[in-house]
C-alpha cells in the first residue's frame, strides 16, 4: 500500500475516538469600504459585503469536510473592528450594527461573527466609546455576534480608564442576559496584545493590517494529545514533550491542508493556521486531562504551571514545523467551562482563580470562561482584568479575560451554557476591595520591554 | 487536492461477502481499486483500499452515501476520504 495502513488507522482513530477536528474556518472580511455617515446606509453596506463575500463559505467547507472526512465544527466570520468603520456614523449608538451583523451571519449560515470590537489600548475615540457603551445591549439582542476590546499592548501600556469601563460593561452585559445566566459575557473578551488574525471566538476580528478577505483556520485536538501522552509507558518529561510535538505536527498538517483547499476553492487568500488546543466539554477532549496525564493528581495543584508551559511550548514547536503560516493564538487554551477536566478540578477544590492566573503566564490567552459570583463589584472585575493585562504587557504576549459574573449566583452554584460553551462552577474572587486602585484611572505606562527601536 | 484517489476504510466485525458487496458498489460508480489490504486490529476487521475515482462526472457525495448505506446494511463502518488527508498528516 502506498500509504502505511497503520498511519491510515491512526488518522481515523484521531477523528473517531479522540475528537480531532478543524474547530473553525473563519473568513476575515474588511469592512473599510462600507463607512457612511448615515447608519442605515452603513448597515446596508456591511450586510451586502458580508453576505456576498461569505456566500459560498458554508457550502465549500461542507464539501471539504466530506472530501477529507475531517469534521469542521464551526464556520465563522470576522470583520474590521466596528468602532473604526462605524466611527463616522451619526448615531448615538451602534446596536443596530450588531443586529445587522447578526442577520448577515444568519444569512451566510455561519455560527459566529466577530468584530464588534474596539482597539483602545492608548485611548478612546468617540466611536470607540459609542461602541463600548453599545456592547451590553448588542450582545443581549443578538445571537451570533461576538465582541472584543483591546485595552492594552506592550507598546502602549494599559489603558486603565478602559479597564475600569470594561468592568461595568461586563456587569451590565451579564444583567441584560440574566435570564440565561449572563451568557452575553461569553461573547465578550477583553484583550492585551490582541492578534489581528485570530480565528477563534469570541476574540476574532479582522485586523487593520489584513487584506480584503482572508481565510484563517483554527485546528484543535486536546483529545489527540491526551491519548498520545497516555499511551507512553512511564515516560520522562523530555519524552512527553517530544510526543506532544509530533502530535501537534500532525494536527497542524491537517489544518493546513484544509485551509489551503478552502481558500483555493473560494479564491480567497489563505491567512494563518492557528493550532490551539481548544478543549470541548467531551470527556478526554481536555487540556486539564493532558496535564493530569503528565502525572498531576489534579489540574491546579503545584506543578500545573510547569506542565502547562511544557505543553504550550511543545505545541508551538510542532505547529511551527508543520506550517509556514502559523499565527493567531497558537497554544493551549484553558477555558474553564469548556473543559470537563477543568470543571472537575474546580469542583474538587484543586483549581482556583489565582492558579489560573499563574497558568496564563505560560499559555495562550488568559482567564477564559470563568464564572464568578453575580455580586462581584465591577471594580473587582476591572482589577482582575488589570492583572491579566499586566501579564500580557510585560511578557509581550496575548492575554484575555472572559468573565461571567452570573447574576444571582454564588460560590457553590454553577451555570449551564450548553454546546461548546459548557457549564461552569462559580469561582471565588477576593473579598478585599480594589476600588480605589481601579478608580484612579489613567494609563499604566508601556514597560521598558517596549523600547526596542 | 492533487489526485482523484481516495482511501476507503471498512471497520467492523468480519462476515462473508463484505469485499464482494463493497466492491460492487464501487464498480457501479466506476471506482477502481489501486491497492487493498486487510487486517484484524484488536479483534476488529479492518479493510483499507486505495481507490481511484473517475476524473470527470464523479459525484463524491452520492458515492459516499452509497458506501455508507452499504456499510450500514453490512453492520460495518465505511469511510471514503481523499488520500491527501493521510498523505498530508504523515508525509512532508
Amino acid at each position: 500500500m502506498l500509504i502505511n495502513p497503520k498511519e491510515i488507522l491512526e488518522t481515523i482513530q484521531m477523528v473517531r475516538m479522540e475528537h480531532l477536528d478543524i474547530r473553525t474556518v473563519t473568513m476575515g472580511i474588511s469592512l473599510r469600504d462600507c463607512s457612511h455617515p448615515d447608519i442605515e446606509v452603513f448597515n446596508e453596506n456591511i450586510y451586502e459585503k458580508i453576505t456576498s463575500r461569505a456566500k459560498e463559505l458554508v457550502r465549500t467547507t461542507n464539501e471539504i469536510q466530506s472530501l477529507y472526512g475531517i469534521p469542521i465544527i464551526n464556520r465563522r466570520i470576522s470583520v474590521t473592528p466596528i468602532a473604526i468603520v462605524a466611527e463616522s456614523c451619526k448615531s448615538p449608538d451602534f446596536v443596530s450594527v450588531a443586529k445587522t451583523m447578526d442577520e448577515a451571519a444568519k444569512a451566510a449560515g455561519v455560527d459566529f461573527i466577530g468584530g464588534f470590537s474596539a482597539l483602545v489600548h492608548k485611548g478612546e475615540t468617540r466611536g470607540d466609546l459609542k461602541l463600548i457603551n453599545s456592547i451590553p445591549e448588542a450582545l443581549a439582542s443578538t445571537e451570533k455576534v461576538c465582541s472584543s476590546v483591546n485595552v492594552a499592548t506592550t507598546k502602549a501600556g494599559i489603558n486603565m480608564d478602559a479597564v475600569g469601563l470594561m468592568g461595568n460593561i461586563i456587569k451590565k452585559t451579564a444583567e441584560l442576559t440574566a435570564d440565561r445566566d449572563g451568557i452575553g459575557c461569553a461573547k465578550l473578551v477583553v484583550f492585551a496584545n490582541a492578534p489581528e488574525d485570530n480565528p477563534f471566538m469570541a476574540g476574532a476580528f479582522h485586523g487593520i493590517g489584513e487584506p480584503e478577505c482572508v481565510i484563517n483556520v483554527g485546528v484543535s485536538g486536546p483529545g489527540v494529545v491526551n491519548a498520545a501522552v497516555r499511551e507512553l509507558e512511564n515516560p520522562n518529561l523530555t519524552e512527553i514533550s517530544e510526543t506532544i510535538k509530533k502530535t501537534a505536527f500532525k494536527i497542524t498538517r491537517m489544518g493546513e491542508m484544509v485551509g489551503r483547499e478552502v481558500s483555493r476553492r473560494l479564491g480567497v487568500e489563505f491567512g494563518i493556521l492557528d493550532l490551539s488546543l481548544a478543549p470541548t466539554p467531551e470527556i478526554g477532549d481536555s487540556v486539564a486531562a493532558i496535564l493530569e496525564a503528565m502525572g498531576l493528581e489534579r489540574c491546579g495543584t503545584h506543578g500545573t504551571t510547569a506542565a502547562l508551559a511544557l505543553l504550550n511550548d511543545a505545541v508551538k514547536k510542532g505547529g511551527a514545523m508543520a506550517s509556514s503560516s502559523v499565527g493567531g493564538l497558537s497554544g493551549a487554551f484553558i477555558p474553564v467551562s469548556e473543559d470537563a477536566g477543568m470543571i472537575e478540578a474546580v469542583r474538587a477544590g484543586a483549581l482556583s482563580l489565582e492558579k489560573l492566573e499563574a497558568m496564563t503566564c505560560v499559555c495562550s490567552v488568559g482567564l477564559d470562561m470563568i464564572a464568578v459570583p453575580g455580586d462581584t463589584p465591577a471594580t473587582t472585575l476591572s482589577a482582575i482584568i488589570a492583572d491579566e493585562m499586566a501579564i500580557g504587557v510585560i511578557n509581550k504576549k496575548t492575554t484575555a479575560v472572559r468573565l461571567i459574573p452570573a447574576p444571582g449566583k454564588r460560590v457553590g452554584d454553577s451555570v449551564e451554557f450548553g454546546g461548546l460553551l459548557g457549564s461552569a462552577p462559580i469561582m471565588a474572587v477576593s473579598n478585599f476591595s480594589s476600588e480605589t486602585f481601579v478608580k484612579r484611572g489613567g494609563r499604566i505606562p508601556a514597560p521598558i520591554q517596549s523600547l526596542t527601536n | 487536492m492533487t489526485s482523484s484517489r481516495f482511501i476507503i476504510t471498512v471497520i467492523g466485525s468480519d462476515r462473508v461477502g463484505i469485499v464482494a458487496r463493497v466492491t460492487t458498489v464501487m464498480a457501479s460508480y466506476n471506482v477502481n481499486i489501486v491497492d487493498i489490504s486487510q487486517t484484524i486490529m484488536q479483534g476488529i476487521f479492518t479493510m483499507i483500499m486505495l481507490a481511484e475515482a473517475p476524473k470527470e462526472n464523479f459525484d463524491l457525495a452520492a458515492f459516499q452515501q452509497a458506501m455508507g448505506a452499504e456499510g450500514k446494511s453490512l453492520g460495518v463502518e465505511i469511510k471514503v476520504q481523499h488520500e491527501d488527508a493521510f498523505r498530508f498528516m504523515h508525509r512532508i
